[in-house]
């Protein structure tokens, strides 16, 4: 019952994936670079919002220090990449500290030490809070984002404090993100569908119950944590070099924010539901753009209004939670098997 | 040595004694009851055992280890489960995967195995897939396997609660309040089937329960608590007609 069709949905599975990759080879030919880079933006979106959703939604531990996890990511991968000319015009105030000055190194192995740095402060962090139930772990992650911020502006030997990071090569493309993405989307998918995974819920569903079947609930809450932070660290780093000028404001609490609502409204706990709303989050946010020109409605002249769009948006997000309560997808994933019912039936 | 030790324990919530000087001994294959009034201390008991709680002052063995204040998920590897008496099922799990959580103590694929699929990995989930599948038959949950938890109704959520403790392979299982809710029928067939469990993966059973049809039909020995003290020790017959007993559940005789 459980292995049949398994051929089936692997072949259904490498055929999307051809699919998708052949629409991202004609995106990336025929698309304007704005239309490249808003979508660039939502695959690292969908990394973001799947990375938080293992700890949130699957593991059920509430951190907010999703973006201080993104920022580490973001200078480690910035700092390896950047060529040593580079590095000495950025750092004028404080030369860069040795041996950081000296090297570069090519972008995937920068994004993956990026990873593994957010990853290493992800079990540091970690240790201490995690010991720590709901809210309080909350604000304890919370203050993690806050504090990375300000020793971000203040290592100015290594981050060039509040300056920030400038002229990276803009690395980041289409082919780089939705890489990223499908493997950070088959990595966690993978993983809650593992023994592993079904530890980690049952820590979200009761966990002084799965505590007394033998799961080491200290354990697997640290494993969601430093496999969260590694792929929030790789988002960071495809982000640093799309936008190839990085500062500590840019990772505040209202890029973990952002990633929030595209978990909320996606489904706590449904990766499909992240996809989704990580998808089409940039998306909506820069087609509302519209909202804030100057526009005439029945007459009445309307200024532009800067920040309208979200007002708009926070409007949107009210419909769908009084609508939806827990956000598009519920807990429910998208499966091969519903599809393949529907045909076989017909 | 005995297969189980409980020593002089004392559970003190600040001034409140929830236990006080409670002894155990278990041999392998008894199967006990404990009992008492509400509050008496009972599910207390449990937890100290189990290591939810630590006891403010006395020694637990077992299988001659002292196990006093170890985390509850060393306890459930070292051979003991439990269930409890509010039932605490993984609700939005399905059956087959609340049995199969408990099984992952034992797994021995780390991440990257689990994740790539890896060869090892596969046949100790599938191990775990057919075992718990053969576990879910023996409480005749197997044909729901691929329901969510949280939609049986109650006696089978207590069934699969206790299919999910067997499937830690314990040695000692201990069933908080097994037949509350359950109609006379079902508890009929409760008693039938911890006796059958008992037999089938040589467990030794400890059980709270306030239904003392269940209590008298299936324990050899039972323990009465009141007010967190040990007031009778003995077989069922024994328990029946002890005086401190009887006071504690219907009060004293008031002599007018």
């Amino acid at each position: 019952m459980r292995k049949e069709k398994l051929y089936l949905r692997y072949l259904l599975t490498l055929i999307s994936i051809v699919i998708l990759f052949l629409i991202i080879w004609w995106a990336d030919g025929h698309l304007d670079n704005y239309y490249k880079r808003v979508l660039t933006v939502s695959g690292i979106y969908i990394i973001l919002g799947v990375s938080l959703n293992l700890i949130n939604g699957i593991t059920g531990i509430f951190s907010l220090g999703h973006a201080g996890f993104m920022g580490l990511g973001a200078y480690t991968a910035a700092l390896l990449t950047m060529s040593v000319a580079q590095k000495q015009m950025t750092f004028f105030i404080e030369p860069l500290i040795s041996p950081l000055d000296k090297i570069s190194i090519p972008f995937l192995p920068a994004l993956l030490i990026g990873g593994v740095v957010a990853a290493f402060f992800g079990l540091l962090i970690g240790i201490p809070t995690l010991r720590l139930g709901g809210d309080y772990l909350a604000i304890a992650t919370l203050g993690f984002g806050e504090i990375i911020v300000v020793v971000f502006n203040n290592t100015i030997n290594i981050t060039n404090g509040a300056l920030g990071l400038k002229g990276l090569s803009p690395y980041t493309n289409l082919w780089w993100t939705y890489g990223w993405a499908v493997f950070t989307v088959f990595f966690i998918t993978r993983l809650v569908n593992s023994s592993y995974g079904r530890a980690l819920k049952a820590i979200r569903e009761n966990e002084v119950a799965a505590q007394a079947m033998g799961v080491n609930i200290f354990y697997h809450k640290v494993l969601a944590f430093i496999v969260g932070a590694f792929f929030a660290g790789i988002g960071g780093g495809l982000l640093a070099h799309l936008l190839t000028t990085i500062n500590p404001v840019a990772f505040n609490f209202f890029l973990t924010f952002n990633i929030l609502i595209v978990i909320v409204i996606g489904g706590l706990g449904s990766i499909t539901g992240s996809v989704i709303a990580g998808f089409f989050f940039p998306i909506l946010l820069e087609w509302l753009r519209f909202i804030e020109a100057p526009m005439d409605v029945f007459g009445i002249h309307i200024p532009g209004i800067p920040g309208m769009r979200m007002v708009v948006f926070s409007l949107l997000l009210l419909i769908v939670m009084i609508f939806y309560q827990r956000g598009l997808m519920g807990r429910s994933e998208f499966s091969w098997d519903f599809i393949i019912k529907r045909f076989v039936k017909d | 040595m005995p297969f189980f030790k409980a020593d002089h324990l004392v559970m003190r919530f600040g001034g409140l004694v929830a236990v006080n000087d409670f002894n155990l001994e278990l041999q392998p294959g008894d199967l006990v009851g404990l009992i008492g009034p509400n509050g008496a201390g009972k599910t207390t008991v449990f937890n100290m055992i189990t290591g939810v709680y630590r006891p403010t002052s006395g020694r637990i063995y077992f299988q001659d280890k002292d196990i006093t204040g170890k985390r509850p998920d060393i306890i459930t590897a070292l051979g003991i489960a439990r269930t409890f008496q509010n039932i605490r099922l993984f609700t939005d799990l399905s059956l087959i995967e609340n049995v199969m959580v408990s099984y992952h103590v034992r797994l021995k694929s780390n991440i990257f195995e689990a994740v790539f699929k890896l060869p090892r990995y596969m046949r100790q989930e599938n191990a775990m897939y057919e075992e718990a599948m053969e576990l879910l038959h023996k409480v005749e949950l197997d044909h729901l396997a691929e329901e969510k938890a949280g939609s049986l109704p109650y006696g089978e959520q207590r069934r699969l609660e206790i299919a999910r403790a067997l499937a830690t392979h314990p040695k000692l299982l201990l069933l908080d309040e097994p037949a509350a809710g359950m109609n006379p029928n079902e508890t009929l067939q409760l008693m039938d089937f911890i006796k059958q469990i008992r037999d089938e993966f040589d467990l030794t059973i400890l059980l709270i329960e306030h239904d003392m049809k269940v209590v008298m039909g299936i324990c050899e020995r039972i323990w009465v608590l009141d007010y967190g003290k040990t007031i009778a020790v003995g077989t069922p017959s024994e328990i029946q007609n002890n005086p401190e007993v009887i006071k504690a559940y219907l009060g004293e005789e008031e002599y007018a």
